[in-house]
């Protein structure tokens, strides 16, 4: 048997590699969620000024609505020549091809923040590159704690009809205190008086919802997928 | 792992209210072609499901000589070959990249040697790097079957394996299916090419209204032996 990081590589790296080739899921999420971020600019920027914390909650659903689209584009992929059912017959730890989906679409979402951030910053006069350690540990820890459940329910839904519906609908009730933790953590960050004690409270907080998810995700992702 | 018979006894698989296998009990040893007929809708792409893991029975057993799918795991998985309806291939890759990928995850040894033997057999070799997405129906169909069959697997099961294959490819393939069976696999192939896929077989099985009944030899073309056998469970 191929060995478990052996797995997860041949899977990132293969879905990597069809995404350098069609770049279809970073264009749409990039262009969905600096679209999400130009159109609330302009909503709550007045005379250069934002709303308080505007820009944390902003940052936040742009992450979590490009992700939705990413999730669902990634597995669309393995839905189309039904290539999801063909990883599940490979001698692998079924986790392991649960693994590699869930880091390539890590990648992809980094990169979509590696584009949002500055923009958020720059549009909402945030500063989210003062503390940079602090704020990168929200965005990895809230980023992870979305797509482990995203990916897991968007590999679940693959063979279902209403799948687009059925998506979103079942992933924003469970990572609500994802995107919660990564909102009040990053609007104690960009509060004129930082709050640092209470942002590493709220990135405690992710992290222990990711030790949790993923925990979850690996242990019922083969129950689960099996038919 | 490994085994040198697939016995299935008293399977029954529904979908919802719709019943799609029927107590279903049939044995395939290694070195046998069995040949899966019957109408559309009838349950032949369950049955091979069923038979490669993918799909749990509702009620029955599947053995692999001792093992179920349960007890023998990846392992098991290993041993077995599977050409579906959907190809399983990633359009957006090369035949030679979709081959590697597979046989990576398989742990093919000797990797490079058999991928470039599977892109001459499958006559591929001269688009090796070029995206799937651009090839034929039967071009898919030649290197996904190259792909089920490039970790040498002992089950091989085939779902109509003929579709989109011209007069060449169908003699290659059915050439090949005969090797596989004097190599030790066991094959389960589904078709409705009848006249194709008769000269290869030991024996055939008919599944109506998710029942299985055998073809018994006598006289006539399979062709004609299957539809005396349809007309009569009609």
């Amino acid at each position: 048997m191929t060995s478990f990081l052996g797995t997860v590589w041949l899977v990132t790296r293969k879905d990597l590699l069809i995404e350098v080739r069609s770049r279809e899921i970073l264009y749409t999420t990039l262009f969905f969620a600096v679209s999400c971020v130009l159109v609330f600019a302009f909503g709550f920027v007045r005379e250069g000024r934002a709303i308080e914390h505007a820009a944390a909650g902003i940052l936040w659903i742009a992450i979590a609505f490009s992700g939705t689209l990413a999730l669902g584009r990634a597995f669309e992929r393995e839905r189309q020549n039904d290539t999801l059912r063909a990883l599940m017959l490979a001698p692998v730890d079924r986790p392991a091809l649960y693994v590699g989906k869930l880091v390539g679409v890590l990648v992809l979402l980094g990169a979509v923040e590696a584009v949002v951030v500055p923009i958020v910053a720059l549009m909402f006069q945030a500063r989210l590159f003062a503390h940079p350690f602090l704020m990168a540990g929200l965005l990895i820890a809230g980023t992870v704690g979305f797509a482990a459940v995203g990916t897991l329910f968007a590999a679940m839904l693959v063979r279902a009809r209403s799948r687009d519906v059925l998506l979103p609908v079942l992933l924003y009730p469970i990572t609500v205190p994802v995107i919660i933790a990564g909102v009040r953590g990053t609007a104690a960050l960009l509060q004129a008086d930082v709050d640092l004690p209470m942002a590493r409270a709220w990135l405690s907080m992710l992290v222990f919802f990711d030790v949790v998810f993923i925990t979850l995700s690996l242990w019922t992702f083969e129950p689960l997928m099996t038919e | 792992m490994d085994f040198t018979s697939l016995t299935l006894s008293d399977v029954s698989r529904t979908f919802g209210r719709r019943r799609a296998l029927n107590r279903v009990s049939l044995r395939c040893r290694a070195g046998e072609i069995v040949a899966l007929l019957g109408p559309n809708g009838a349950g032949k792409s369950t049955l091979l499901s069923i038979a490669s893991t993918l799909l749990e029975p509702s009620s029955g057993a599947v053995r692999y000589d001792d093992h179920t799918a349960r007890t023998a795991g990846a392992g098991l998985r290993g041993r077995i070959g599977l050409l579906a309806h959907d190809l399983y291939v990633y359009p957006e890759l090369s035949p030679a990249e979709n081959l590697l990928f597979f046989g990576r995850l398989y742990r093919v040894p000797d990797l490079a040697r058999r991928v470039d033997a599977a892109l001459e057999r499958a006559e591929l070799s001269h688009r090796r790097a070029d995206p799937v997405a651009g090839f034929s129906r039967g071009m898919r169909q030649r290197l996904a079957v190259e792909r089920a069959l490039l970790h040498e697997p002992r089950l091989v099961l085939l779902d109509e394996p003929f579709t989109g294959l011209d007069d060449g490819a169908t003699a290659a393939l059915r050439e090949r299916l005969s090797g596989l069976r004097a190599a030790g696999a066991m094959v389960l192939v589904t078709t409705h090419d009848l006249e194709i896929i008769e000269p290869v077989i030991d024996r055939a099985v008919v599944l109506q209204s998710g029942r299985l009944v055998p073809v018994e030899p006598g006289v006539g073309t399979l062709r004609e032996r299957y539809r005396r056998l349809c007309a009569a469970g009609t």
